[in-house]
């Protein structure tokens, strides 16, 4: 059986190293290929202007469409909830930052942990009611795929892990830490390769629908 | 000696000097610190009273002898000390008078006395690379651990080298060092762990083993569960700043005045179990994090190889920066080559490309 101390050890070492190595390579290689894949050059006429259309797309998506709202207003909830819930405890929280620091050599100031705590379980709320949402609603059963739930499950189990953590709910300690560090390592060896990506491309996505449909002079 | 032996430990007491009250404030505070109700307290007194001092052999293998410090002179004069006085205390190279033949001596003739019934304690590890690596009176320390082991009644690992192999094997461990339940396998083996341990702590499981003639509670790793059953994070007095989210960022800030977190100076204290923050060192003075350092995590096993001690415990123990810019490098490198096969790819598609005009569309086919 391997004890915890020696598992905290082993994720909190090696396997960490492996982790960012698959991460890193991962996500250049991903950007080299989107920005080197080489669209065939469009020899038609240009009806309208590439720039405005495309930072006006950036900001379009990233607030609520009316239409959508209304029709699938859990989607919207349950996707900013989570996502402002993840991002405030992957980067607010302060020993999260320390690893930041240690890596990059610069830090930001944190939140104090209850705030974090709050964000935390809202996070895990809506990636919850997102998963239901998936499931129950008709239409996005239909639109998700495996994958859909594969990445629901790497996003979910750093989550509900560093939870069980922060709180010390499970004994020895060590064990639960290191299962929290191992899911996260999980996620980033899958991340470059699956829609996981989205984190980094979004804006680059939205830039590009948007500059696409401004040359051919329709709204995006 | 024998008759001394026979002597019940409230006899010895008495004669040198130690009251009654003295005595019951000992076993208040060692039932205390076993997590026994205060009812337990008469039961306990009379148990100790009434226990013949067993013979103890003390062997020091891979060690600092900071252990034995620890236990003799941090407490010295106090009841706990004269209790280990108490016991017999048949052989500890370091404290004994006699050495060489004399003290090899006195070693067997403890073993053949009391075979089968005395306790043996043990700090240091023990090499396996190289049997000349550490020797006493010529005896390896492997060999001197299994002889001596036969007899025993139990065994206890004192210090994080007789309990997990401790600093003789960290990274990368050129003696081969071992612990001594890596060893012996068919004792009953309590490690008392700690770098060193607490001298209360040793004498406890001394007087846990008195009073109730077995060993305590033991946890996953063989520690008694009542002194390292609670980690050193939720008993630690700072614990609120850490909540609370106010950490000491260097030794002397702002923070570090006023007491906050040490969590950011790499504190260990989420993932130890031990019993600093109550029991205290040096007579209840004070322990690390209320002097304002950092736990180190000593408890644990292979805490020297668990990362810097004053990077935070949610930092990997490698390098990280290093680790991410050489796969930057290798993305980069690896990005370039794809970019390359795609320019080739978009090179050819512009060479193939044909033109059709309508003429050639209306053509039929
Ligand atoms: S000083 Fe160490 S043990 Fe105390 S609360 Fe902070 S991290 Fe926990």
């Amino acid at each position: 059986m391997i004890e915890p101390m020696d598992f905290l050890l082993w994720v909190r070492g090696s396997l960490f190293d492996v982790a960012v190595t698959v991460f890193v390579i991962g996500i250049i290689i991903r950007f080299f290929e989107i920005l080197s894949l080489g669209r065939s050059k469009d020899l038609a006429e240009a009806k309208g202007t590439e720039f405005v259309p495309g930072i006006k797309t950036i900001i379009t998506r990233t607030l609520p469409e009316q239409g959508t709202f209304k029709r699938q207003p859990l989607t919207i909830i349950a996707g900013y909830v989570f996502h402002v819930g993840l991002l405030v405890s992957l980067v607010l929280f302060i020993p999260h930052i320390e690893l930041f620091r240690q890596t990059f050599g610069f830090g930001w100031p944190g939140l104090p942990n209850p705030i974090v705590d709050a964000a935390a379980v809202l996070g895990i709320v809506g990636l919850l009611a997102a998963l239901w949402n998936r499931i129950t609603n008709p239409v996005m059963k239909i639109l998700t795929d495996n994958e859909d739930y594969l990445v629901w499950v790497l996003t979910f189990l750093p989550m509900i892990t560093g939870y069980l953590a922060y709180h010390r709910m499970v004994n020895p300690y060590p064990l639960i830490l290191g299962l929290h560090i191992l899911s996260i390592e999980l996620l980033m060896v899958f991340f470059p390769f699956t829609k996981l990506m989205h984190t980094f491309t979004l804006f680059l996505a939205r830039w590009y629908n948007g500059a696409m449909s401004g040359r051919r002079g329709v709204e995006s | 000696m024998t008759d001394r032996k026979a002597e019940t430990l409230g006899a010895i007491l008495r004669k040198n000097g130690v009251s009654r009250r003295g005595f019951l404030k000992f076993c208040t505070t060692t039932a205390s610190l076993m997590a026994l109700p205060p009812s337990w307290v008469p039961t306990l007194a009379l148990a100790l009273e009434q226990a013949r001092r067993p013979s103890v052999i003390w062997l020091s293998f891979q060690e600092c002898t900071g252990c034995t410090e620890s236990l003799t002179r941090s407490h010295s004069p106090s009841l706990e000390s004269l209790i280990f006085d108490y016991i017999s205390l048949d052989y500890h190279h370091t404290l004994q008078v006699a050495s060489g033949t004399a003290a090899e001596a006195a070693r067997e003739q403890a073993m053949h006395e009391n075979a089968g019934k005395y306790l043996l304690v043990v700090d240091g590890s023990i090499p396996l690379g190289n049997p000349g690596y550490s020797t006493i009176a010529g005896i390896s320390n492997l060999q001197m651990l299994k002889e001596t082991a036969k007899g025993a009644a139990a065994i206890v690992a004192v210090g994080n080298c007789a309990a997990f192999g401790g600093l003789p094997k960290a990274n990368p461990n050129p003696t081969g060092a071992v612990s001594v339940s890596d060893i012996i396998t068919d004792k009953p083996i309590i490690n008392v762990s700690g770098c060193p341990p607490i001298p209360v702590v040793i004498t406890g499981v001394l007087a846990h083993y008195l009073t109730f003639g077995k060993l305590p509670e033991l946890d996953q790793y063989n520690r008694p569960k009542v002194f390292f059953g609670t980690s050193i994070h939720d008993r630690c007095y700072r614990r609120p700043f850490y909540d609370k989210g106010l950490f000491a960022s260097t030794f002397d800030d702002e923070g570090a005045k006023k007491g906050w977190c040490l969590y950011k100076l790499g504190c260990k204290g989420p993932m130890t179990y031990n019993a600093c923050a109550t029991a205290k060192w040096n007579q209840g003075t004070s322990w690390p994090v209320e002097s304002g350092h950092g736990c180190l995590g000593c408890s644990e096993p292979d805490f020297w190889d668990a990362g810097g001690f004053y990077n935070a415990l949610s930092i990997p123990i490698g390098d990280v920066s290093r680790n991410t810019a050489y796969a930057g490098a290798a993305g980069l490198v690896l990005g370039a080559a794809a970019a390359g096969l795609n320019r080739k790819t978009k090179a050819e598609a512009v060479r193939n490309h044909g033109k059709v005009s309508i003429d050639d569309l209306e053509k039929p086919s």
